[in-house]
């Protein structure tokens, strides 16, 4: 029987980023006592990386805003392939979780009339950002940290323990999520029941049995070479889901940010915000011609500048001009500067130029940009107030995840909730700016509350850890020791990086993902026998050993599906079926994890779901000649509902939605 | 890991410090390389430069105190008997007949106590005099550290009355350079290099004050909403532009009060004669 | 453009250790984060070393090079003398886990005795309002990431760790400054002073304003001029300054 640190917890969050430590204080508010557990240490999540905002319909610097604008914005950004149930939740909640976080001491810059400021962004028709300069990631989880401390500190005030009710274990990384025994293959008791992993100081193993457990450990882009994501991005929460039994969704759409940091090679990846676009920043290519304009697809031409000179005026005049095109949805401006580098008019280390020198004045360019400025010089010695930045795509967040139920951010499992960027179907195909940290907030509580609510209703019939799979996981966790003179864990993670960056990149080609597929096999395999040196104790090469069976497997989901889905759209683009077609926007493709993996094939099987179709009054909030572009010919809305053919957007929806609920 | 931290009592036994149980096992009670004492060396060497300098001149310059127009500022304003007359200067004789010592040392005690207790001779002198750190990342070489908790250097906390005091005495010096618009005869509309010496000095020595800490504070700082004191806000944004140079100018006035009292002296002390622009 | 470097990393756990040799090739425009990576993937695969984002946004990465706390993913390689040894120690006013990492938990501790933001009563989400200007100061303040480099070099606990218990150290003091200019803070009318507790509780008093937190903040936040002095400063008004006791006597000043 394996020695394990043991301890008890109603819920249990995975991850303590932005979802997750909402969720945690959401189920501690209810009552529940809550671990957190971390990967690295508290505070620390990816979630700090986030720069531009927080999406939500305030209506702060242009009244006209409110739910139903931002739930059209999302649904055009993920090219109707978002849950549409999802995508409603979060655009009428998100207002109300960004205000409380005032309440827990958060400051956002401000409006002249004392309110949150918002700011511009890619694909969003309002300004709709509520953010801290570049730095909003930051602002939000340590809000969140500090409300997990003042929670803490409110239970050392009735029980004399910080910890009384919810605690953070931090660097402590799960390996499985466990389940109740196998007891006859009784569909009904099979359930979550807790957790299993390791200590990064100790090397010891923990299991905390908990009847609910909820994803919330981001995403997967370590996968890939060029990434603007940390280490702890190895697809964890994706995998565990998958181990325990959970479908994947959506893995295919892979958001490559357009802007990351192509020089010097040790930063390429690193994010430069979309925000730098939003206050006048231009993209040029080596020629100094702003080719965005070269690049506004069909479905956006209405609502985007011809020339630079309506461009230009948008910046002032929002009401009376089209926004320029660098603000295109990510996606678009991702594969235009591909081309642009390809066609060979990139700049000498191959990106394109990203210039707010010329456009804003250096006092304010630091003002609001502090951050890009301060990234620029010390990382890449350019004084961004002087010169353009080089920039080009890099791997920056999956749309894909975790299948769940949209109101209670529950996945198929009994107990096992998602929340985050590791849960699919809200973004559909292609995430807007700024909609993850709302995201973040609106289903991390609803998983925290959910979690907390399906704890409650297990405490008379509390699941009952089983034995045999901790044994089999500690088992497993031990392998890299025992693998005398195994391959180095490095060596293999570098090559999966490649394969998937030259394989299933920005555009993809059906040999090259069979290729893919075929590499990840083989590296499966020699990552079985993967080795490490050294002991236990904080022992980084034993950490990636682990990861890498994570890693393998979502890499295998996203060229999987992305070899199954012949047509382009959002974050998925395929060489050979450039165009989107409407029959595809009804299929979901789901993975799950093969019954029993044979050697040179797949681990996981691949599985066509009906998308479900969207509800007819949020349907009615676009404009039958929009939805033409969508929707398959029996999708579109009876003739009787009398669409219009165009929506005049917000002007027409104001006097009869404002007052609609939040 | 878990969030406890070491118990104290622990602390002492192997070493202290960067040696206390726990800690890495570094040998070396640093490992800068460059050259981190040097600032250290230099303060010290600007500080008691200027200390030697005006103790003498304290002591022994009363009469070479004023070469007219111009007063040392060592010596204004004077508030015993024994004062160099007719200077046209400040001459309160608060003290009366009684003090034989030079009355320097009566006046001198504003702008010393005002320079000790700044925030940024502080920061210059526990840096430099008592090592306290030696510099960032270089163990000192005290067993015990209180700070500023106790007495004497609880002390510390009195600076914004020197800042107080400091005003009037500003606005002597001041006076005193208006008054270096007169020629040696008591005369207006004269301008030498000394008047200029005092100008600089005064210019300087007001920057100095307006850039301190306390009166950041006072002028504003101490505010929460300062969307609500407009023009306390607008000097708050002001002093605080200057306080940003505060180390600075604590050296400019601290040289330009030497520098003119130094002046006044070769004046008086016959060594050149003031040049004269009208 | 490539070279060879000499690193020096302290290597060891809390029971001993000590400064190990690597040869290890330096690429153009690398960081010391990067040199540290390329040891670990080429000739110590278990050097235990923390980071995550490698921006210099989330303050893992802290260390000493050549004795200097920093973080290693913002020091340039370029910006170290060419041609000498880098000397890279984990941090030493924390116990020591393992080779780079070490024991941040004092920090932890800490951020837990400072009383929370208190939101003000009858004031309802979506109804706060704050003027930029009101918000810019302690907006400068979390800017913070947590690095935690100014708790490490800072010599009250640095030098003398029987001063832990008593003081919270800069980015704890800060954040008291931080709540204490915030806004819409209501601690006052809760009855918490937060100028009296950061001296009598979080050991304000220690500080001898020497500076070095500010040194080493690799946000550029002015710690000791905008947070430390002036919470020094609101802590003199509550007890030492006869104008302001005098002013409040009879209601001439209101914050």
């Amino acid at each position: 029987m394996t020695e394990v640190e043991r301890h008890g917890y109603d819920v249990v969050v995975v991850g303590a980023g932005g979802a997750g430590l909402r969720a945690a204080i959401e189920a501690r508010e209810h009552g529940k006592r809550t671990a957190i557990i971390c990967k690295s240490l508290f505070g620390k999540a990816h979630t700090v990386m986030a720069e531009g905002g927080i999406a939500a319909s305030m209506g702060n610097v242009n009244d006209q805003d409110n739910w139903q604008v931002h739930f059209r914005d999302t649904m055009r950004g993920g090219k109707f392939l978002n849950h549409w149930r999802m995508a409603e939740l979060h655009a009428k909640e998100a207002p109300e979780r960004v205000w409380e976080l005032e309440t827990w001491g958060a400051l956002f810059d401000r409006t002249k009339d004392g309110r949150i400021s918002q700011r511009n962004f890619g694909g969003h028709e309002y300004p709709r950002l509520a953010h801290v300069g570049d730095r909003t990631g930051l602002e939000l989880i340590r809000t969140l940290q500090q409300k997990v401390v003042s929670l803490q500190q409110e239970d050392f005030r009735e029980h004399g323990d910080y910890e009384a009710r919810i605690k953070v274990f931090q660097e402590y990384t799960v390996t499985r999520v466990l389940k109740t025994a196998d007891n006859g293959g009784s569909a009904a008791d099979d359930r979550v029941s807790g957790v299993f992993g390791y200590q990064r100081e100790s090397g010891r193993f923990f299991v905390i049995e908990a009847p609910a457990v909820v994803l919330a450990t981001g995403g997967i882009g370590k996968s890939f070479k060029v990434t603007s994501n940390s280490w702890e991005y190895t697809g964890d929460g994706h995998a565990l889901a998958l181990l325990a039994g959970a479908n994947l969704i959506n893995m295919e759409f892979v958001q490559f940010h357009p802007t990351g940091m192509v020089w010097p090679p040790s930063v390429k990846g690193i994010l430069v915000t979309e925000s730098v676009r939003g206050d006048g920043g231009v993209l040029r290519n080596s020629d100094g011609k702003r080719f965005m304009f070269d690049y506004i697809p069909d479905v956006f031409r209405e609502k985007y500048a011809e020339t630079e000179e309506e461009g230009d005026r948008w910046y002032q005049d929002q009401a009376n001009n089209r926004r320029p095109p660098e603000l295109l949805p990510r996606d678009e401006v991702a594969r235009a500067i591909n081309s642009e580098v390809k066609a060979g008019r990139g700049t000498p280390h191959g990106g394109v130029f990203l210039d707010v020198s010329t456009r804003l004045p250096a006092e304010e360019i630091r003002r609001r940009l502090p951050s890009m400025h301060h990234q620029f010089k010390e990382l890449a010695d350019v004084d961004i107030t002087a010169e353009p930045m080089e920039v080009g795509p890099t791997c920056h967040y999956v749309m894909g995840g975790v299948e769940v139920d949209p109101d209670t951010a529950s996945s198929c499992v009994p107990g096992l909730f998602a929340a985050g960027e590791v849960a699919g179907g809200m973004h559909g195909s292609n995430r807007l700016g700024g909609n993850s940290l709302s995201d973040l907030l609106v289903f991390g509580r609803r998983a925290g509350l959910h979690a907390a609510e399906y704890a409650e209703a297990a405490d008379g019939n509390r699941p009952v850890v089983d034995q045999e799979q901790i044994d089999a996981a500690a088992e497993e966790a031990l392998a890299p020791f025992a693998a005398e003179g195994g391959e180095n864990p490095y060596g293999l993670h570098q090559e999966l990086q490649q394969s998937m960056n030259d394989l299933v990149g920005i555009i993809r080609r059906e040999g090259e993902m069979e290729e893919a597929l075929h590499r990840l096999s083989a590296l499966r395999e020699r990552a079985e026998q993967a080795g490490v040196e050294g002991h236990r104790q904080f022992n980084p090469g034993w950490h990636l050993a682990l990861d890498l069976r994570n890693m393998l497997l979502v890499s295998e989901c996203v060229a999987r599906a992305a070899l199954e889905r012949q047509e382009s759209r959002g974050g998925h683009t395929r060489e050979d079926h450039p165009a989107m077609a409407a029959e595809w926007r009804r299929v979901l493709l789901a993975c799950s994890l093969a019954d029993k993996p044979v050697p040179g094939e797949g681990a996981i099987t691949l599985q066509r779901k009906p998308n479900p179709p969207i509800r007819e009054d949020l349907l009615a909030l676009f404009g039958a000649d929009e939805l033409k572009k969508y929707l398959t010919e029996d999708e579109m809305p009876d003739a009787e509902a009398g669409l219009p053919p165009q929506r005049a957007d917000a002007d027409a929806d104001k006097k009869t939605e404002n007052g609609a609920e939040h | 890991m878990t969030t406890e931290t070491r118990p104290p009592e622990a602390a002492q036994k192997a070493g202290r410090g960067v040696h206390s149980p726990g800690r890495a096992q570094i040998t070396e009670r640093h490992l800068r390389r460059d050259r981190w004492w040097l600032p250290q060396v230099l303060t010290a060497a600007g500080l008691l430069l200027f200390i030697g300098y005006s103790t003498w001149r304290a002591f022994f310059g009363l009469s070479t105190s004023y070469a007219p127009p111009y007063i040392s500022p060592f010596y204004s304003p004077c508030l015993a008997a024994n004062c160099k007359a007719g200077t046209g200067g400040v001459d309160w004789a608060l003290f009366g007949g009684w003090w034989r010592l030079s009355p320097a040392l009566i006046v001198l005690i504003f702008p010393l106590g005002f320079r000790l207790t700044c925030y940024y001779y502080r920061k210059a002198y526990y840096r430099s005099f008592w090592s306290s750190p030696p510099a960032c990342a270089v163990a000192e070489p005290h067993a015990k550290y209180t700070g500023e908790t106790r007495f004497p250097l609880i002390l510390q906390n009195i600076h914004r009355y020197f800042f107080y005091f400091a005003i009037p005495v500003a606005g002597i010096l001041t006076w005193d350079a208006i008054l270096a618009f007169r020629d040696p005869h008591g005369r207006w509309g004269h301008m030498g290099l000394g008047t200029l010496v005092m100008l600089v000095n005064i210019v300087l020595i007001w920057a100095y004050t307006a850039s301190c800490h306390s009166c950041r504070h006072i002028v504003g700082g101490r505010l929460r909403h300062f969307s609500k004191h407009p023009v306390r806000y607008r000097m708050w944004t002001w002093v605080s532009k200057l306080n940003a140079r505060h180390m600075q100018l604590a050296w400019a006035s601290l040289f330009s009060v030497g520098l003119t009292d130094l002046y006044v002296y070769l004046l008086a002390s016959g060594a050149f004669s003031d040049p004269r622009f009208f | 453009m490539s070279y060879e470097a000499t690193f020096r990393v302290w290597r060891g756990d809390a029971d001993g250790g000590e400064l190990t040799d690597f040869q290890v090739e330096v690429n153009d425009g690398e960081v010391v984060l990067d040199v540290v990576h390329r040891i670990q993937a080429t000739q110590a695969p278990d050097l235990a070393v923390r980071w995550n984002c490698k921006a210099g946004k989330c303050g893992s990465c802290s260390a000493e090079i050549n004795g200097r706390p920093r973080l290693m993913c913002m020091t340039r390689m370029s910006t170290l003398p060419a041609g000498e040894t880098v000397t890279i120690t984990p941090m030493r006013t924390f116990p020591v886990l393992r080779d780079l990492v070490t024991n941040v938990g004092f920090n932890y501790q800490k951020a837990r005795e400072i009383p929370a933001f208190i939101p003000p009563q009858g004031v309802k989400p979506g109804e706060y309002r704050m003027q930029q200007e009101d918000v810019n100061r302690s907006q400068e303040f979390r800017k913070c990431i947590e690095c935690f480099l100014c708790q490490d070099t800072c010599h009250v606990v640095r030098d003398h760790e029987e001063n832990k218990p008593a003081f919270a150290g800069p980015r704890f003091l800060m954040r008291i400054a931080e709540l204490d200019m915030h806004p819409l803070d209501a601690a006052a009318d809760s009855g918490l002073d937060r100028k009296k507790t950061a001296q009598e509780e979080h050991g304000l008093g220690y500080c001898n304003i020497t500076k070095c937190c500010t040194e080493v903040c690799p946000e550029g936040i002015k710690i000791t001029d905008n947070a430390l002095i002036p919470l020094k400063e609101r802590a003199v008004d509550r007890k030492y300054d006869p104008l302001v006791w005098l002013g409040n006597k009879i209601g001439l000043r209101r914050g």
